[in-house]
């Protein structure tokens, strides 16, 4: 018994040694520098992770920004507003959200979310914000800001629901010591639920973004595959997880996969880190109780 | 100042739980009056509906007149407006705990609109010392968070926190029920004073406590009213077999 | 001196403004975040259900340009794939679970073995195929469905692990006693009694690691690798119905898209099935032996 328990530590273990012996190779020809230079150039053995570095981080802010308004948005309309009844069922279809795999999201969106911006949205992007720099032609569909919707979809769900367990835990009595003041609803859900809550809340967002940095499959699928720091959303961007699922196989030499273990070796690094702070703040809200989504 | 509170054929229900039956009392204006009983009688029920806190339950409902000063309050006003003009303190002191204390007593005011540096300042020393804890935190009060100090304080903190909005009437579910005894006494001192200002109606399941603070006593059983007279009279002479045998303890 | 706070009507206004904006924000999201939802299952409907025939579930891809043919190497992959992991990842997790429940609560060991299941449970799935890679792939010199079985099953630890904790936690200890009373000697009671009543809990938790991981590409990339012929045998290469569906999605024939939704629509519906299943078991009382 103890053994078996013990036998999780040792796979963690197995699995960090195995990635830092294989990225060797570039961790002792680039040290640090690996994250900072932007050129990947496998034919040359130059090798630059900035590109996905900065994909990974702009594609995921993008999730973020659109998920969290929305996540907040429903997990308080589930807990404080919506009728007994609804409850239940819209419970269900958020954890269904998080059921679709992401292969099944790519699939989508490849064949659906993919036009309908290339079609519809860029070009009104394009007209009425082009002036940021941050939409500009050539359109493809495919993209940063693609990536980003995606990604938006994917992880709203575990905010969500992470965000409705700390509100829920939210004792009544703070609620009722609004009211009594003479509060509206929306003053008891903000003084008296989400200030409380907002420790957590912040968690649960910390947690979203681990979950979107290391989102492979749909993300893969549209972002369009081309390692180039560009201010234009609708331009090609490319992944730290992306690169590493599109060219791994590929990989012909040894400093080449050891460049790509090196990204992965980072992926794996920061999201330990990023999800340790989350569950530390949403710990510290609901006292212990772990959180039964992930 | 406070006002009277008349009430008209009060009928509450919990769903299909027929909670108060046909109540009917006028509470006096500046007074204290206490309402005591076994538990589940519905004191708790008939308080909460008197600012409108019982429709926050889903299944709750309401008919019957409450007339507080001159206003019916199921009829003329917005729950939103009845319960800015009634103040409750509860059983658990529930004081906010981002707050700061200065934070958790303006936090009535701010709601309303009013944010003016001086007028929050002088509120909050007024309503602090009114309800006997200004000196003890006047050193701390925006360092220190509500729920930092002892429950007695924390509950002189709800006090406050009522007060500031200057309502007519206060409202105090078992308010010392959680407290230990010297914290109890310090709040009884308190109803006695604030009694001169506001209407008060305390619920207790102490009797001595009744005795002690309450001009008027109301003796609750099983959803209905059995009497209502003065504390005196109550406690020395009931008119009704129940209440006597409530009070000598022969059950609740 | 009566209520010489008197609120404004402007005050009054905005906030009964407010109130209603926050209303209709929150309707507004809760919309947004359930139409993608339903527009991904009505098109995978739409797109995938006319190509659910026989021939989907009993043939092997035709060659290229040829119409027809289906996914059975993929879905028996994934099956074999899935089998080789919850072989490996059943039990672990549930001894780790009963570790965790019965002899560790509050002490050291036991805290850092959930912090570890937590960080495990946070790998990317990617970075775990890369590292299942190095492990077997590499020194076994070929691509096997024992390897990625090996990845899916370390992945679904973490969820066991945790659901046969807290089930077990359940379990009264009015149970336990009645164990411990009649003599037996303590990991015996554990093993006979607790996971006995707590297995509907255990087995839904084992399901819903199943159903997680079931739809999982990114650890197959590199360790199953995909086949396009029939095949079962662990010690090479396998078909996965994930990976199929990522390869035909990019791929630029029709025909191979048709049979991506398709695939696509019998993953959904196997994990779909597999979350209700799981959610009605818990919310109908999980502990029925327990009361």
């Amino acid at each position: 018994m103890v053994l078996c328990a013990l036998s999780i530590f040792a796979i963690v273990a197995l699995i960090f040694t195995e990635l830092i012996l294989r990225s060797q190779l570039t961790i002792a020809k680039f040290g640090i520098r690996f994250f900072f230079g932007s050129a990947w150039d496998p034919v040359n053995n130059n090798f630059g992770a900035l590109p996905f570095v900065y994909g990974t981080l702009v594609s995921s802010i993008i999730a973020l920004i659109i998920a969290v308004p929305l996540a907040v948005g429903v997990a308080v309309f589930i807990t404080e507003m919506c009728p007994r009844m609804l409850r239940g069922i819209l419970a269900f279809l958020t954890e269904l959200l998080a059921a679709i795999p992401s292969v099944v999201y790519g699939l989508w969106a490849v064949f659906v979310l993919v036009p309908i911006l290339r079609e519809h949205v860029d070009p009104l992007l394009i007209k009425v914000l082009g002036w940021t720099g941050l939409f500009a032609e050539p359109n493809f569909g495919i993209g940063m800001l693609a990536a980003g919707i995606i990604l938006a979809i994917m992880i709203l769900p575990i905010i969500s629901s992470l965000t409705r367990e700390v509100m829920s835990a939210v004792p009544h009595s703070q609620r009722e010591a609004v009211l009594a003041l003479g509060a509206t609803r929306w003053e008891m859900i903000r003084l008296g639920v989400l200030r409380n809550a907002r420790i957590g809340i912040v968690g649960s967002i910390i947690l979203g973004l681990g979950r979107a940095l290391g989102e492979t499959m749909a993300v893969t699928m549209v972002i369009g595959n081309s390692p180039q720091i560009v201010k234009n959303l609708l331009a090609p961007g490319y992944s730290m997880a992306s690169v590493i699922a599109n060219e791994f196989s590929e990989a012909s030499d040894d400093m080449y996969r050891s460049a790509l273990i090196e990204i992965g070796l980072a992926l794996f690094l920061v999201t330990i880190v990023v999800n340790g702070l989350a569950r530390l703040l949403v710990w510290a809200v609901t006292r212990g109780a772990p959180p039964r989504s992930a | 100042m406070g006002v009277g509170i008349k009430v008209e054929n009060l009928n509450a229900w919990y769903g299909t739980n027929h909670a108060l039956l046909d109540i009917n009392l006028h509470i006096p204006a500046q007074e204290a009056t206490a309402l005591i009983g076994p538990s589940g009688c519905g004191k708790s029920t008939f308080v909460r509906c008197l600012n409108r806190m019982h429709e926050t339950n889903p299944l709750a409902k309401v008919t019957g007149k409450v007339q507080i000063g001159e206003i019916d309050i199921y009829s003329d006003v917005s729950p939103v407006e009845v319960r800015r003009r009634i103040g409750m303190v509860f059983q658990r002191p529930n004081p906010f705990p981002t707050m700061s204390i200065y934070d958790n007593v303006a936090s009535g005011l701010r709601l309303n609109g009013f944010g003016n540096r001086r007028v929050l300042d002088e509120v909050v020393e007024r309503s602090l010392r009114n309800a006997a804890l200004w000196d003890e935190v006047k050193a701390d009060l925006k360092k220190k968070s509500g729920a930092s100090l002892s429950g007695g304080q924390q509950q002189r903190l709800c006090i406050a926190r009522a007060l500031a909005v200057d309502p007519e009437v206060l409202l105090m579910d078992e308010p010392a029920s959680a407290l230990d005894p010297v914290s109890t006494a310090k709040i009884e001192d308190l109803i006695f004073q604030l009694k001169s200002q506001y209407t008060i109606v305390i619920v207790t399941h102490n009797m001595q406590q009744a005795a002690r603070v309450a001009e008027r006593t109301g003796f609750f059983l099983n959803g209905k009213l059995v009497e209502f007279d003065s504390t005196h009279k109550i406690f020395t002479n009931p008119g009704d077999k129940r209440t006597e045998d409530y009070i000598t303890g022969r059950f609740g | 001196m009566a209520n010489q706070y008197k609120t404004s009507a402007w005050n009054r206004h905005s906030r009964f403004v407010s109130d209603h904006l926050a209303t209709g924000l929150a309707v507004l999201s809760t919309i947004l975040v359930v139409a993608p939802l339903i527009a991904i299952f009505i098109y995978l409907l739409y797109k995938g259900a006319s190509s659910l025939n026989l021939a989907f579930f009993t043939q092997v891809p035709k060659p290229v340009g040829e119409a027809g043919g289906g996914m059975a190497n993929s879905i028996v992959g994934s099956a074999v794939v899935l089998a080789i992991a919850s072989a490996m990842g059943v039990p672990l997790g549930i001894a780790a679970g009963v570790f965790l429940a019965e002899f560790g609560q509050g002490g050291r060991l036991a805290n850092i073995v959930r912090f570890t299941a937590d960080v495990l449970n946070g790998v990317p799935s990617i970075v775990m195929g890369v590292a299942v890679y190095s492990l077997i792939v590499l020194p076994q010199k070929h691509f096997s469905a024992f390897a990625g079985g090996v990845a899916l099953g370390i992945m679904m630890i973490p969820t066991i692990t945790r659901t046969t904790e807290e089930m077990l936690l359940m379990v009264p200890h009015s149970i336990r006693e009645a164990a411990l009373g009649l003599g037996v000697p303590n990991w015996r009671s554990v093993l006979s009694v607790s996971l006995r009543t707590a297995s509907p809990g255990v087995i839904t938790g084992c399901m819903l690691a199943f159903a997680r991981v079931a739809g999982e590409t990114a650890p197959l990339l590199f360790t199953a690798f995909g086949n396009q012929f029939w095949s079962v045998n662990i010690g090479q290469p396998i078909a996965a119905l994930s990976l199929q569906i990522y390869v035909y999605a990019l791929s630029p024939y029709d025909e191979w898209h048709r049979l991506a939704w398709a695939g696509a629509l019998v993953l959904i519906i196997l994990i779909v099935v597999s979350v209700s299943l799981v959610r009605y078991v818990t919310s109908r009382g999980v502990l029925k032996g327990a009361n």
